[in-house]
């Protein structure tokens, strides 16, 4: 039976087999969890269940309710002075993962070149692939605080890439770009005529500077794809719910493709969207100063105990260099969670740039932060000594 | 709220290092402004969150909310008679509150006649004390904060992207 080359030629995760290994183990200390370990607030959970006692089950516009589109377009225009219409520019997806492959989908053509920081979150190479473009990486760099600058796009642009995709905070280094920082990277993105696909879903965990979305810097907007969502700023993971905002242009083939694809995103989770962005506040600050206080308490012990890491300035994560056990991601990864049970994810899943470091989410509580680190502690000193 | 504070409210049990660690502080300057604070009457003291409903070896007692209506001391107000009730042991809160009545006072006995003969013997006939009306607390749900009961497990997988 022939199948997709297509589908068939994209990488496998390569790291299913250690996942399968975490999952299949008992009493782990993971620090490898993706997302946040708050539930949903309260009054966000409230609202979708009286949305349901109401009789909210039906469709919606395939581009969300018009209300959760105004609410959306309110919310950038107060907290970031960024403007959107909620008629035209836009849409309300099944979390960013959908709104990334519409955003793939309605630019790409076979054989285009998309450029994207490594290590990078692993679905952006393969769906770039599957739209029948090529990824091209840009490596970045522990010294550079994994960011890219201009300068890297200029000296990837011999190929002529069509667009470039940047997901700031960043899954799994942490790096977050100040606006001077931006405006070098939006510079070369002009000059290479590129289009911006910009991944901020983390944009609310920014702990040292406030976070600038992409579409702020003069011209952008109109050459990018802001996409954003409710997972990590409102710990919304499993309610699938996100957005893209655009120029309408892009936006109408998008919506397009939506439409054939998804019809519209669920009621109940867009219900549960519009409190959060009513309501939601309080609960992100408060998420944001815990996981600021467990960021240095994380930086803290892994320097403590001679895993040197740069500082992540935004997301739920520490990217910290295992070079000097001389071991490869994977192998430390896999020793950590046998000897001493337990698990963080190998760098080399976030692409080859990512070899030499272990993601390590603080997404979990203090208490299981601490015993992780001693064991890690424990287990260097067996490394060492061994060496 | 002093970040120092907001972490000892919800553990404390934190040590000086791992708060210092938190806030980028060195563990002595955690301990010196601790100290100030203790000196300072603001923190008061460090307790354990019991919940007593699990204990079973001696049938947890009995609480009670109680409404107290005062007529407030000429020059002393209310505190002078705040301060004659919350001096006995059996008394766990006291309130000045706005409303129908004066004072809330939450007594805790062994049982309902502990409890039932407190109001009688000692509250009631208090001078200046008008009335009172007692509700017995069935069973609490939360208290300060603390909703009673274990925290749910993890739900999320031990591993994702």
């Amino acid at each position: 039976m022939e199948l997709s080359k297509l589908a068939e030629q994209i990488p496998p995760s390569g790291i299913r087999a250690f996942f399968d290994l975490v999952l299949g183990m008992k009493d782990v200390i993971s620090l490898g969890v993706g997302e946040p370990d708050f539930v949903t607030p309260w009054n966000v959970r409230e609202a979708a269940i009286y949305s349901l006692e109401e009789g909210y089950t039906s469709y919606t516009s395939n581009k969300g309710m018009f209300e959760l589109r105004q609410d959306i377009s309110r919310f950038l225009k107060h907290r970031h002075g960024l403007e959107y219409d909620p008629e035209n520019e836009i849409l309300v997806t099944v979390g960013v993962s959908e709104a990334f492959d519409l955003a793939l989908r309605a630019l790409i053509n076979p054989r285009d070149m998309v450029l994207i920081p490594e290590p990078s979150y692993v679905s952006y190479g393969s769906l770039v692939m599957l739209c029948g473009g090529t990824p091209v990486s840009i490596r970045t760099l522990p010294a550079n605080g994994f960011k890219i600058s201009g300068r890297e796009i200029n000296a990837h642009s011999g190929k002529r890439p069509k667009a470039l995709i940047l997901n700031d905070p960043n899954n799994p280094t942490g790096a977050a770009y100040r606006k001077e920082e931006l405006k070098d990277i939006a510079k070369a993105v002009e000059k290479h005529n590129l289009i911006m696909i910009s991944d901020e879903i983390y944009s609310e965990l920014t702990y040292d500077f406030d976070h600038t979305p992409f579409p702020c810097l003069p011209r952008m907007k109109e050459r990018t794809i802001y996409l954003n969502g409710f997972s990590k700023s409102y710990a919304m993971t499993g309610w699938r719910i996100g957005y893209a905002c655009g120029p309408k242009k892009i936006m109408d083939l998008m919506t397009k493709i939506h439409q054939y694809t998804i019809m519209c995103a669920p009621i109940t989770a867009q219900m549960a969207a519009r409190e959060a962005l009513k309501n939601g506040e309080r609960s992100v600050q408060e998420m944001r100063r815990e996981y600021r206080r467990r960021r240095e308490f994380v930086i803290a012990g892994l320097n403590d105990i001679g895993l040197s890491c740069h500082k992540p300035e935004g997301a739920f994560y520490a990217f910290p260099s295992i070079r000097r056990t001389g071991l490869s991601s994977l192998d430390f990864s896999r020793q950590l969670l046998k000897k001493e049970k337990v698990a963080v994810v190998p760098g080399t899943a976030f692409g080859p740039a990512g070899e030499g470091h272990i993601r390590i989410s603080y997404a979990s509580s203090l208490d299981n932060l601490k015993e992780a680190i001693s064991r890690m502690k424990r287990f260097l000193r067996g490394k060492c000594s061994s060496n | 709220m002093n970040e120092i504070l907001e972490i000892l409210e919800k553990d404390a049990r934190a040590t000086p290092e791992d708060i210092a660690k938190m806030l980028k502080m060195t563990p002595q300057a955690v301990k010196k402004e601790i100290k100030r604070r203790e000196k300072e009457g603001i923190i008061l003291k460090y307790k354990t969150i019991l919940n007593k409903e699990l204990i079973h070896e001696e049938q947890g007692g009995v609480r009670a909310l109680i409404e107290v209506r005062v007529t407030p001391k000429k020059d002393l107000g209310f505190d002078y008679l705040a301060e004659r009730i919350y001096q006995f042991p059996e008394v766990t809160s006291c309130y000045l509150i706005s409303g129908t009545y004066d004072l809330l006072v939450v007594v805790e006995g062994k049982n309902l006649h502990t409890v039932a003969s407190f109001v009688a013997e000692k509250l009631s006939p208090m001078e200046n004390v008008r009335g009172t009306s007692t509700h017995f607390i069935l069973k609490k749900y939360k208290e300060d904060g603390d909703i009673l009961r274990q925290p749910k497990k993890d739900k999320r997988q031990a591993i994702s992207l």
